[in-house]
């Protein structure tokens, strides 16, 4: 199936790629790797302590509920966003003026700095001046998420649904327009239903874009920092600091760069480990007879 | 089964048509004669795809109504009309295997599984597609993924016509004749109807019962590939079909004789005169019934070159200013100069302004 | 008709969603145009007394709006060299096999999942030793980081739509390969550099860690000045919005131009 020629002089093409990314990737990893097997009192004062680190790291009960409260997070974000996404670019209007209105709306979101995101969120849900604390509050419900961690929970999750959702349904949408007229026309004569048209046709075209839109938001969901940092701030007590959220409080505001070090190389893999799998999973949907030979005739 | 009649279909993708030209298909009546097989045949852009779409339900109207038989299905939706589609590019369901794709027509339309399966089994038989049942039908190559459209249309007991938009354009030019030995084959054990949208004469002559041709929205001919072949009723379908095609002479006409030029050519039929004031006058002949001769009354003519195209050559002249194609058999030598030719009487037509005008035919003795 | 009802369902669906999603910038953009003491005061759906003065002061602080001008040019300074980079890369993964090309593709997107929050110290340290520290190449060049494998990706996925055939009789009619690629083959994927564009910018514009970590005062984002003003100002929340709002300004004005592209659709169908 893969008839690509073969051609060791492509490596010259992806040569500037290399150099751009590995200048930026491989030196602060190696740096971070260097901390994580030392002990640092100050310049020049380091010593050797090999994976004690990592032993006291992985022994972390924080660490542990900050993991958990991450996949709980990132689980609910994939769960939510990605059947939403696809749903509002389902909806979307397929051709004249309403499609650029929607997709200029629709994207708005995607292009505010992640800091300002949680001030958005902070004006908006505060229960003094905002427009959601103060009609929630209205409504007779108490609603605090700087002091009940609920609260907190659905704020962000709000903020999180309302930030990045336009992210799928973008991706979504450009995948369904890129979907041939013939196979819905060869839907209507095979007397396909739209659940059908759906499941056979348009789920499996989409297989591309969701492919980047379910690592996209796995990934970035997983690293997330800024808009809890701000909207926040970890709190109340712990139960919305996430893994980026306990690292930077160990890293700057311990200074304890070893185990810092240690444990974002463990974070590091945990996250490349899953993107991992997801990839491998959508790459794989629907050919499940990979061993099937050879095309035929 | 049933016999489909065009009554008045035009269209237009324009909201408010306000004239001819915003016409895609021009107004037409035409019917399909139940099991046959024709070829609709025109450049791109000619408003075949358009007149396919509007019998298979993807398309409404404009103007006119479709009837299958006697029922009136201008307003059906396309899955109630019972008609197949076969797609230019092949359309097959990724996710499943060549078998579901074969049945998907079927459990949409609520068949038991036995006959289901029996019918399934039956088409992939046909098809010579019963070893890849099991497999996904998106690994398999273009020939046998357009193979399975087909098979979508054939699978359903019901099917009124099966349409096919250009449907061996992505296949290989060694497939491609055996695929429509295959079809032709299909069409005679199935009897279906069968209506063939191609740009190329040879698939349209090779396939088909009548062919219809088609040229800015406009059926100019319809006839048997015979038919097409020597009474061509329009100068286009003269040009269009044939390798090469007509050769077409402006000239005027007196009577029983065409001038073109200096000289004078006798016609097989008297016509009423058309001067040079008559609009556009032309005389077309087939390049295939146009012979070099040594006959001292041949019309002399200079040979601009010579393409050997297999089994015939193709001789190119200038005749009496004008450029002229003639065939000949392979073994003719073809002189440098002084070459001379001479026209099949009873194969010259008249054409005005791009139409066949009909003459009355005259005796003639013979020359 | 059956077809007709869950259609209707669905756009009102669209609109009702597509205000909720328009509520909170709303609200922002009301604040924007309120004063301070007006915001505490009184609740207000509508702003009552407009004022532009947040704006105003924006526009003639130079600590504010350098802000923008600095974003706006490492901004673009990225995009163009993520493009530039990933245009090649991304050919040889759609047109060759080499050694290794599955894993580094993957490898490429790796550079995505490393925790920015830890990476800020070895970046700056980085950074520091080769002077580059403050200015708007070092943040251009931190975010290729992780816009050059978006970039390969999408770009890849546009240039896998155009046939292989296309290359070979390119190649058979004499075409050099710098005159195929740059005037023959650059323009059919225009809609993927277009998107690609997009993506850079957006993913480039948003960031704040890496940018905050990488500059002081000559290069400072304008997403800092806005963290360093809340805490600074006592919370003009007047102000804070208007800088805000500003900050969606240009991201509008991109999707503006790239909303054609979007629409058109793309597969993006990779291996």
């Amino acid at each position: 199936m893969d008839t690509k020629p073969v051609n060791q002089r492509a490596w010259l093409m992806v040569a500037p790629v290399l150099v751009i990314v590995a200048f930026s990737a491989l030196i602060p990893l190696m740096t971070v790797v260097n901390y994580s097997v030392q002990d640092i009192f100050g310049p020049g004062e380091a010593y050797w302590v090999g994976v004690e680190w990592f032993q006291e790291v992985l022994r972390d009960r924080r660490l542990h509920d900050a993991l958990f409260r991450q996949f709980l997070f990132s689980g609910l974000v994939l769960l939510i966003e990605i059947p939403l996404g696809v749903a509002i670019a389902l909806a979307m209007p397929r051709s004249g003026w309403k499609v650029s209105l929607v997709l200029i709306v629709l994207a708005l979101p995607l292009l505010i700095p992640w800091n300002v995101i949680g001030t958005i969120w902070i004006i908006f849900t505060r229960p003094d001046i905002g427009l959601f604390g103060v009609a929630i509050n209205a409504a007779g419900l108490t609603f605090d998420h700087t002091a009940r961690p609920l609260d907190a929970w659905v704020t962000l999750m709000l903020m999180e649904v309302w930030h990045w959702t336009p992210l799928v349904a973008l991706l979504a949408y450009a995948g369904l327009k890129a979907i041939p007229p013939a196979y819905y026309q060869a839907a209507r004569i095979d007397g396909a239903g739209p659940w059908s048209v759906f499941w056979y046709i348009q789920l499996p075209k989409m297989r591309g874009v969701l492919t980047i839109a379910v690592l996209l938001r796995f990934m970035d969901s997983f690293l997330i920092y800024a808009e809890p940092f701000v909207l926040t701030g970890g709190g109340p007590g712990n139960t919305t600091t996430f893994l980026s959220i306990y690292l930077v409080k160990m890293a700057l505001g311990q200074f304890d760069l070893g185990p810092a070090a240690a444990f974002s190389i463990i974070y590091f893999l945990i996250v490349l480990l899953f993107s991992w799998v997801f990839y491998q999973a959508l790459q794989n949907v629907g050919r499940a007879d990979r061993a099937g030979g050879g095309p035929q005739g | 089964m049933a016999r489909i009649t065009l009554d008045g279909i035009a269209h237009s993708y324009l909201p408010r048509p306000r004239g001819p030209g915003d016409f895609a298909l021009k107004p037409l009546d035409h019917v399909w004669r139940d099991g046959g097989a024709y070829a609709l045949l025109g450049p791109s852009g000619c408003g075949k795809t358009t007149l396919l779409n509007i019998i298979s339900g993807l398309i409404a109207p404009s103007r006119g109504r479709v009837w299958f038989g006697e029922r009136d299905v201008t307003d059906l939706p396309t899955e109630q009309r019972n008609i197949a589609q076969v797609f230019q590019f092949p359309v097959i369901y990724d996710t499943m295997t060549v078998y579901d794709n074969l049945a998907f027509p079927l459990r949409n339309r609520g068949a038991s599984d036995a006959e289901l399966d029996a019918r399934v089994r039956e088409v992939a038989r046909v098809l010579d597609l019963t070893g890849s049942l099991g497999r996904r039908a998106r690994r398999l190559s273009a020939d046998a993924k357009q193979k399975i459209s087909l098979g979508r249309g054939l699978v359903r007991p019901d099917v009124n016509a099966i349409l096919f938009d250009e449907p061996l354009t992505v296949i290989d030019p060694q497939l491609k004749w055996e695929l429509r030995a295959q079809l032709k084959h299909l069409h005679k054990q199935f009897d279906f109807t069968m209506i063939y949208v191609t740009h190329d004469q040879t698939e349209a002559l090779t396939f088909a019962d009548a062919v219809v041709v088609m040229v800015d929205g406009e059926v100019v001919q319809m006839g048997t590939p015979e038919e097409l072949f020597e009474r061509p009723t329009h100068t286009f379908v003269g040009f269009f079909i044939g390798s090469p095609g007509m050769n077409i002479l402006p000239c005027t006409v007196t009577g029983a004789t065409a001038q073109v030029g200096a000289h004078a050519i006798p016609l097989p039929c008297r016509y009423p005169t058309l001067g040079a004031d008559a609009g556009r006058v032309e005389l077309g002949i087939r390049p295939e019934f146009v012979h070099l001769t040594d006959l001292p009354d041949g019309y002399p003519v200079v040979v601009r070159g010579v393409d050997d195209v297999g089994r015939h050559k193709v001789v190119k002249v200038t005749f009496a200013g004008q450029d002229l194609n003639l065939t000949a058999p392979e073994e003719t030598v073809v002189p440098a100069v002084g070459a001379r030719l001479s026209f099949e009487t009873a194969r010259l037509n008249i054409y005005r302004d791009g139409q066949l005008i009909a003459g009355t035919p005259i005796e003639r003795e013979a020359a | 008709m059956a077809r007709g009802m869950p259609i209707r369902a669905g756009t009102v669906g669209l609109v009702i969603y597509l205000i909720l999603l328009m509520l909170p910038i709303y609200w922002m953009l009301n604040m924007s145009l309120r004063t301070n003491a007006d915001i505490l005061s009184t609740f207000s759906l509508v702003p009552t007394s407009l004022t532009l003065d947040n704006y105003l002061k924006i526009f003639t602080d130079p600590s504010w709006y350098s802000g923008y001008i600095n974003s706006i040019l490492y901004v673009s300074m990225n995009m163009v060299i993520s493009v530039a980079v990933a245009l090649p890369a991304a050919y040889a993964f759609s047109r060759y096999r080499f050694l290794g090309d599955k894993h580094l593709f993957f490898w490429l997107l790796t550079n995505r999942m490393a925790p920015a929050a830890v990476f800020a110290l070895p970046f700056f340290q980085l950074y520091s030793s080769v002077g580059l520290i403050d200015t708007h190449i070092a943040v251009a060049l931190a975010h290729c980081l992780f816009n050059v494998p978006l970039a390969v990706w999408i770009l890849e996925g546009f240039m896998s739509g155009v046939p292989r055939e296309l290359d070979e009789m390119a190649a058979i009619d004499g075409h050099g390969f710098p005159k195929f690629f740059f005037f023959m083959f650059l323009p059919l994927i225009r809609t993927g550099i277009g998107v690609t564009a997009f993506f850079c910018f957006m993913f480039s514009w948003v960031e704040l860690l890496m940018a905050r970590t990488l500059t002081t005062t000559e290069a400072k984002p304008i997403a800092a000045v806005m963290t360093r003003t809340v805490s600074a100002t006592g919370l003009d929340w007047g102000l804070l919005a208007a800088a805000g709002i500003l900050t969606i300004v240009p991201g509008a004005l991109v999707i503006y131009f790239v909303r054609n592209y979007i629409a058109k659709g793309f597969a993006l169908g990779r291996v």
